[in-house]
């Protein structure tokens, strides 16, 4: 008996401590950014918008949010329509050296961020491209293009080969049996690889900053204010950050697996 | 709509593996041709030779006249039923059955309305708003039915489009098919490994086996004179007796078998005319055998047996025998539910010589 309660206490102590490890940092980020004063750091001296009033009437941040947003978008339904259509041929297909196509198409998830920015900040260079949020659309369609590619590829199971028979029997072209049947058919998956693309995209930094030249993404604008100190104006833009991913996450959650799991 | 089905010589080699060899094949418009054989016999092939989803490796394929050997599936007068349904999980049942019509350019409202008749005639117009998912096998079964006739093919194809129901959904769907093709008069082509399904529906039966066509004919024909060993063994319960053709005269000849020496008329030689001296395999039904001579017509006695088992089937007894004469496998029997049989009995062994085939035998 006591055993037992002395073990269950032990496992909701570890279980506590593992949340509070996860998500005690953002928890300070948030708390501060409420902060009555010029520092984000204890003690808490009292709450107040005044910090998030700061940050809507920055011109600099609003348009660096819009940044954003449009290369998340933007770069998202590129990675999604590219890793799509690899993965239809790679799977419908027998296409010479499929094992070493795969391969190379999930390649770049190994590669650290770094090294995809400076090859292409070279190639750039080499091409006389100059840098601009199309460039940094070009890095994350780069490292979304993996993901995607592999989160739809999982996905197209061999039970989908006869549907798409019987639409090509009844009639059907490849481009109307990708786009009325074997598209909607994946579109759990094809969300699922879609907004995660978008979150990534949206908490990019090292690309984006690289790549990036007179306008910039969110995150790099956020590390030219860290720059000058710490800031519960750096506090409330990061909190918005992490409302915007935790919104995506949740509607993903609620609208694509809540949907699935009914099927 | 309906067409005639020509298959001429058609091979095809996977590898090392021959599916199909040079099977040629006439099928009339409006009939409900059933493709039977074991699985690996190559009848699935044949059906997707036939729908374009594979070419064959020699041979030709003809619908309605035209040549179709190389013809996309979607550029030919059939349409495939798809053992698994294949439905568009996504879309409704009046899309699922628009689909092709939607591929012809049909407006929203008018295969709106044709879906719908065809969803009627499957039983199914007030789900026409429900999705596949929502619906029992048997129901996904009439709704790939109806969307597979929907675009009014010449041939209709069915890939074993009952076997994943379960036996009593499976003889009630055997009747509406056969009651739909009827009525929409379509050829219909359908493959199957279950004899009794194929006798239910079929017009003509094609007995396949190793790629090769074993027997084409009607129902009764393939059972009551099968032209080969294998379709005797796989139409139903058979009893295989060796023999050897010992004198032939104009119309009929004598067979010595180890059960006794029967006279055959030369019609019951149905896979070639007898000659003296020929090896040859006697098949009887089970339910030919007569235990005692005094059944109707005339019969020939084959010795007496003694009664190994026997086990009441309703319809009649299923007897074990062991004949007398000789030590050869005991033979199986359907006696009649009047008949008294007790184990350890012996029974005299009767057969109408009309009802006895006889086969080339195999092997020696």
């Amino acid at each position: 008996m006591l055993r037992q309660i002395s073990a269950s206490v032990l496992s909701w102590t570890y279980l506590v401590f593992v949340y509070a490890f996860i998500f005690l940092p953002v928890a300070v980020l948030v708390l501060f950014s409420f902060q009555d004063g010029r520092l984000p750091v204890p003690p808490f001296n009292g709450f107040s918008l005044q910090w998030y009033e700061a940050v809507f009437a920055d011109r600099k941040l609003m348009a660096a949010l819009g940044n954003s947003m449009v290369v998340a978008l933007i770069s998202s339904v590129i990675s999604v329509l590219l890793g799509f259509l690899a993965a239809y041929a790679l799977a419908r297909y027998k296409l010479p050296g499929s094992a070493l196509q795969r391969g190379l198409l999930i390649a770049p998830m190994t590669v650290s961020y770094l090294i995809i920015a400076l090859g292409l900040l070279s190639l750039m260079n080499a091409l006389h491209i100059p840098l601009s949020l199309l460039t940094v659309c070009i890095g994350h369609v780069v490292i979304n293009l993996p993901l995607c590619f592999a989160i739809i590829y999982a996905s197209m199971g061999d039970h989908h080969i006869n549907i798409e028979r019987a639409a090509r029997d009844l009639g059907a072209n490849d481009f109307k049996v990708m786009a009325l049947v074997t598209a909607p058919m994946l579109m759990p998956s094809i969300l699922a690889a879609f907004f995660l693309s978008v979150t990534f995209s949206w908490d990019e930094f090292i690309i984006a900053f690289l790549l990036s030249r007179f306008d910039v993404t969110l995150p790099v604008e956020i590390w030219s204010m860290l720059r000058s100190g710490l800031n519960p104006k750096t506090n409330a833009i990061g909190s918005l950050v992490f409302l915007a991913s935790v919104a995506v996450l949740l509607f993903l959650e609620l609208s694509l697996f809540g949907r699935t799991k009914k099927q | 709509m309906t067409a005639s089905v020509t298959i001429e010589n058609v091979s095809k080699i996977f590898g090392a593996f021959t599916a199909l060899d040079n099977v040629s094949l006439d099928i009339r418009a409006g009939e409900f041709i059933v493709l039977l054989g074991p699985s690996g016999c190559g009848k699935t092939t044949l059906l997707s030779i036939l729908g374009g989803f594979q070419s064959p490796s020699a041979g030709r394929v003809t619908i309605a006249g035209q040549d179709m050997t190389y013809v996309a599936p979607a550029k030919r007068p059939t349409t495939t039923m798809f053992q698994d349904y294949a439905l568009f999980p996504h879309m409704r049942l009046v899309d699922n059955v628009g689909f092709g019509l939607r591929m012809r350019g049909l407006a929203k409202a008018e295969r709106d309305e044709k879906a719908l008749g065809f969803l009627d005639l499957v039983g199914l117009k007030a789900s026409a708003g429900k999705r596949p998912h929502e619906l029992s096998g048997g129901q996904r079964q009439r709704v790939a039915l109806a969307r597979a006739l929907a675009v009014d093919p010449d041939v209709l194809l069915l890939d074993e489009p009952l076997g994943a129901l379960d036996l009593k959904l499976r003889r009630q769907m055997q009747d509406e098919l056969k009651a739909i093709q009827k009525r929409v008069g379509t050829t219909f082509v359908h493959v199957t490994h279950d004899q009794e399904e194929a006798m239910a529906i079929a017009d003509r039966i094609v007995v396949m086996n190793q790629g090769r066509i074993e027997d084409f004919g009607p129902p009764s024909e393939i059972y009551m004179r099968p032209r080969s060993l294998f379709s005797a063994g796989f139409m139903g319960e058979v009893n295989f007796v060796s023999g050897r053709v010992a004198a032939t005269d104009a119309n009929s000849a004598r067979v010595e078998t180890a059960l006794g020496s029967l006279a055959l008329p030369a019609g019951n030689f149905t896979a070639s005319s007898p000659k003296a001296g020929d090896r040859i395999t006697l098949t009887i039904r089970p339910e030919h055998f007569r235990a005692d001579d005094r059944a109707e017509g005339p019969t020939v006695a084959l010795g007496e047996a003694r009664v190994a088992g026997s086990a009441f089937f309703g319809t009649h007894y299923r007897c074990h025998l062991q004949p007398c004469a000789t030590d050869s496998r005991a033979l199986v029997a359907h006696l009649p539910q009047s008949a008294s049989v007790r184990e350890g009995e012996i029974v005299p062994l009767a057969v109408r010589a009309a009802d006895v085939v006889a086969l080339p035998a195999t092997g020696g």
